[in-house]
């Protein structure tokens, strides 16, 4: 690469790709060529080809480095690529008003990349870039010159928890782990991300798979281990990719196998797909799977630090947990916790969507507010509705009410707020959006994944998605809500694992803070947001019909009459419900209320 | 058939003998998990049917019918959900004329995927229609594209 020439990014996420991402970079590829320049043509943000941690919702970004300096371009088109090239990258003068504006800045400004400070910046798939950024110094430093306690103390002084959704002490963790007897011992990378709304771990994966693998080395060694896994979900087939691809350099490099770093140590990792199963995302289910057999939990103890894979210890950590680590070692526990606040120190990372202006992956300092997060990163709620609650962890997590939007994001304020920090979804929910439904929602995910071995999870759920299922479909009874919240509170408390011992959060969360609309469900028969079809009524808007008999077709009932030139009619009688005439109407000619 | 069995049989012995990669070996190389795959594995290494069959439908990856011709993957993450994944499905199910269950139409050219976030969720509701991911989608817009792979397959024909 010669020193001055220009470097050229396009966004390639999925985002970037659906934006003509692909045009984009054919465009900057001819015109370049034609022009005879020479310059360096990047997929930017293919690292993730997830919702690129920039900000998706302006894509195709275009990022153009020249002289040590980058611009960032918003909302480009092919059309718009020779002016790009022409000025810029041969004039060397910005395409002023193509370029991002002050959203794009706030959107950075209160975020801390620990995590992810290499993800989109460094090639995934070359190590000698990840080495550069002082890649696997501290796997080096670690396994040269530390001694296991020491790594462990390290990391216990550093603060940091689980971020898979549990928040455990990763040091108390791995001492409980380096302590325990039994032969061989395993590190397992929980890679499974079950959250429905989430992608985290797969960015990570996906934009820097080395850093979780030197996670687990340095892990390995403070524990004791000669042998790892990563349990990754088989739908994630680029981050399986990369991560496969990535093991294969570390051990060219000699940071797997036998004797790394000339030390007295051996350690491989092995990669294992899950198979899309929630479940096995709880650690002795997981253990289960990976031995070949049905996800099923059991009872701990025994915990999987003293009898896990194949009865042996086995350290199980999540993706974004092990990643932080060599940030760690490298910085100092005393750097670290100097982010966050004094029980939840350093970074987290989320995925901030729904009805959000800026959507996208982010990681911000613990104890950052709700509204930070909100308002500033994420540019407030889009079209300017009202913002209705914040969702976080996922189905085993809860909602916060716009009302305590001044909550800090750590583990024990949402704790108390009745939600749980999760593994890092995060869904900012709107006037439009019916908490009932979302209670639904997640209970219906939920009793799907349940695996069926005990009775309190396998059955309490499928009664609490009944009697929310009568809920919105119109038939709410007085005491419905008492019975979900019994009922929710004898599953947590009896289940086997915790998939049943979170599932009723959402409804025990929502029912809380909202109580007031599950009482207009069953006592109206109503749907405040509009959500819930069967607690609509239709009718058509003699004015805006055009009599073209979409709806009419579209009924399943019979209850639509009409004739070609008269408005069509609705029969209330006949109606079920459904929702089709309202969806297939062009002109907004139905009514619902 | 029974060559491709055999092949992954010795895969299985390679490994440490995981059910589960067996099986996701089966369904790479037919697209599902057919039930004489199954058969032939349980009388080649002398275990119930009912342990594959176990593990084959407790893991939602596993189909046991085969896919269509084309696949239309729809989100019903939470994203894609709050904003109308549901009304995209509904209308999905309805133009392909699906019942009940059913997830590929009764001439076997199009498969309907249920899947929890694609990670695209600034894009939501997000489908994808053979590898075309379509982004912020409307129950309109997939209608029309699915209009279009019919227009296609007949147009093949
Ligand atoms: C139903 C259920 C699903 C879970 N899913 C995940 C998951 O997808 N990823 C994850 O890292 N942890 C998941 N967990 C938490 C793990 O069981 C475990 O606590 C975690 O991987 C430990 O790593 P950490 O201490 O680094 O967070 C899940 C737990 C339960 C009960
Ligand atoms: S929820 Fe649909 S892409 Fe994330």
């Amino acid at each position: 690469m010669q020193m001055n020439s220009a470097i050229v990014r396009v966004c390639m996420g999925p985002a970037g790709i659906a934006g003509g991402g692909k045009e984009v970079l054919a465009a900057f590829a001819d015109v370049l060529a034609q022009r005879q320049e020479q310059a360096v043509l990047e997929e930017g943000c293919s690292a993730h080809q997830v919702g690129c941690l920039g900000l998706c919702a302006r894509d195709v970004l275009v990022e153009v480095h020249r002289n040590g300096s980058k611009t960032v371009y918003q909302y480009i088109k092919p059309d718009m690529v020779p002016r790009i090239v022409d000025e810029h990258v041969v004039g060397n003068v910005p395409v002023r008003e193509w370029l991002v504006d002050d959203v794009y800045e706030t959107f950075y400004r209160k975020q801390k990349k620990i995590v992810l400070a290499d993800c989109g910046r460094i090639d995934p798939e070359d190590i000698d870039a990840y080495c550069a950024v002082e890649g696997y110094e501290a796997a080096r430093e670690a396994v040269t010159s530390l001694k296991p306690d020491e790594i462990i103390e390290e990391i216990t002084m550093s603060g940091l928890r689980g971020r898979g959704g549990a928040g455990f002490p990763t040091g108390l963790k791995w001492e409980l782990g380096r302590k325990s007897r039994g032969g061989v011992k395993y590190i397992v990378c929980n890679a499974d991300e079950g959250d429905p709304g989430a992608f985290m771990d797969r960015a990570v994966i996906e934009g820097n798979p080395h850093s979780v693998i030197e996670g687990m080395i340095i892990a390995a060694y403070a524990v004791g281990a000669s042998q790892g896994y990563v349990y990754i979900r088989a739908e994630y087939p680029l981050a399986v990719e990369r991560l496969t691809h990535a093991l294969v350099q570390a051990r060219e490099r000699g940071f797997l196998g036998s004797r790394i770093f000339n030390a007295d140590f051996d350690f491989d990792i092995k990669v294992k797909l899950g198979a899309g199963a929630f479940v096995c995302g709880e650690e002795t289910a997981l253990i289960a799977s990976i031995e070949g057999q049905r996800g099923m939990p059991r009872p701990k103890p025994p915990f999987p630090v003293s009898k896990g894979l194949w009865q042996r210890p086995t350290i199980i950590n999540n993706v974004e947990t092990l990643a932080t680590v060599p940030a760690i070692i490298r910085r100092g526990c005393a750097w670290y916790a100097s982010y966050g606040t004094e029980k939840s120190t350093g970074t987290k990372v989320f995925a901030l969507t729904g009805k959000i202006r800026n959507p996208g992956l982010i990681e911000v300092p613990m104890g950052i507010t709700l509204r930070e997060i909100i308002e500033e990163i994420g540019g407030g709620i889009e079209n300017d509705k009202p913002l209705k609650a914040v969702q976080t962890g996922g189905p085993s997590g809860g909602s916060i009410p716009a009302a305590m939007l001044d909550l800090s994001v750590d583990y024990e304020s949402l704790a108390q707020a009745g939600s749980i920090m999760g593994s890092g979804g995060m869904i900012v929910l709107d006037s439009d959006d019916c908490m009932v439904n979302m209670a639904k929602y997640f209970v219906q995910f939920t009793q799907a994944e349940s695996c069926g071995k005990c009775v309190p999870c396998r059955v309490g759920t499928k009664r609490l998605l009944e009697i929310l299922e009568r809920i919105v479909g119109g038939h709410g009874r007085t005491g419905d809500i008492e019975r979900l919240e019994t009922l929710g509170r004898g599953v947590k408390a009896m289940s086997l694992c915790g998939l049943g011992q979170t599932a009723p959060n959402p409804v025990l969360s929502s029912i809380r803070h909202f109580r007031d609309e599950f009482e207009i469900h069953i006592r109206d028969k109503k749907c405040p947001a509009k959500v819930c079809k069967a607690l609509l009524t239709y009718s058509v808007n003699k004015e805006r019909c055009k009599a073209c008999g979409l709806c009419l077709k579209a009924c399943p009932a019979e209850a639509v009459t009409g004739a070609k030139k008269t408005p069509h009619e609705i029969d209330p009688a006949k109606c079920v419900h459904c929702g089709a005439c309202f969806e297939v109407c062009k002109f907004g000619a139905v009514d619902r209320e | 058939m029974t060559e491709l069995l055999d092949q992954i049989i010795a895969r299985y012995h390679e490994t440490e003998g995981n059910i589960i990669t067996l099986l996701q070996d089966t369904q790479e190389s037919f697209g599902y998990i057919p039930k004489e795959a199954v058969h032939y594995f349980a009388e080649q290494l002398n275990l119930p049917p009912s342990r594959l069959y176990g593990i084959a439908t407790f893991y939602a990856q596993f189909r046991l019918t085969p896919v269509g011709k084309n696949r239309v993957t729809a989100c019903c993450g939470t994203a894609c959900h709050v904003r109308g994944a549901e009304r995209i499905l509904s209308s999905i199910r309805r133009e392909l004329g699906l019942r009940g269950s059913e997830d590929t139409t009764s001439d076997g050219e199009i498969t309907l995927e249920q899947v929890n976030c694609v990670g695209a969720c600034s894009i939501a509701p997000v489908v994808i229609i053979n590898n075309k991911v379509l982004p912020k989608s409307s129950p309109d817009r997939i209608v029309k594209e699915l209009r279009a792979l019919k227009k296609d397959e007949h147009a093949d024909e």
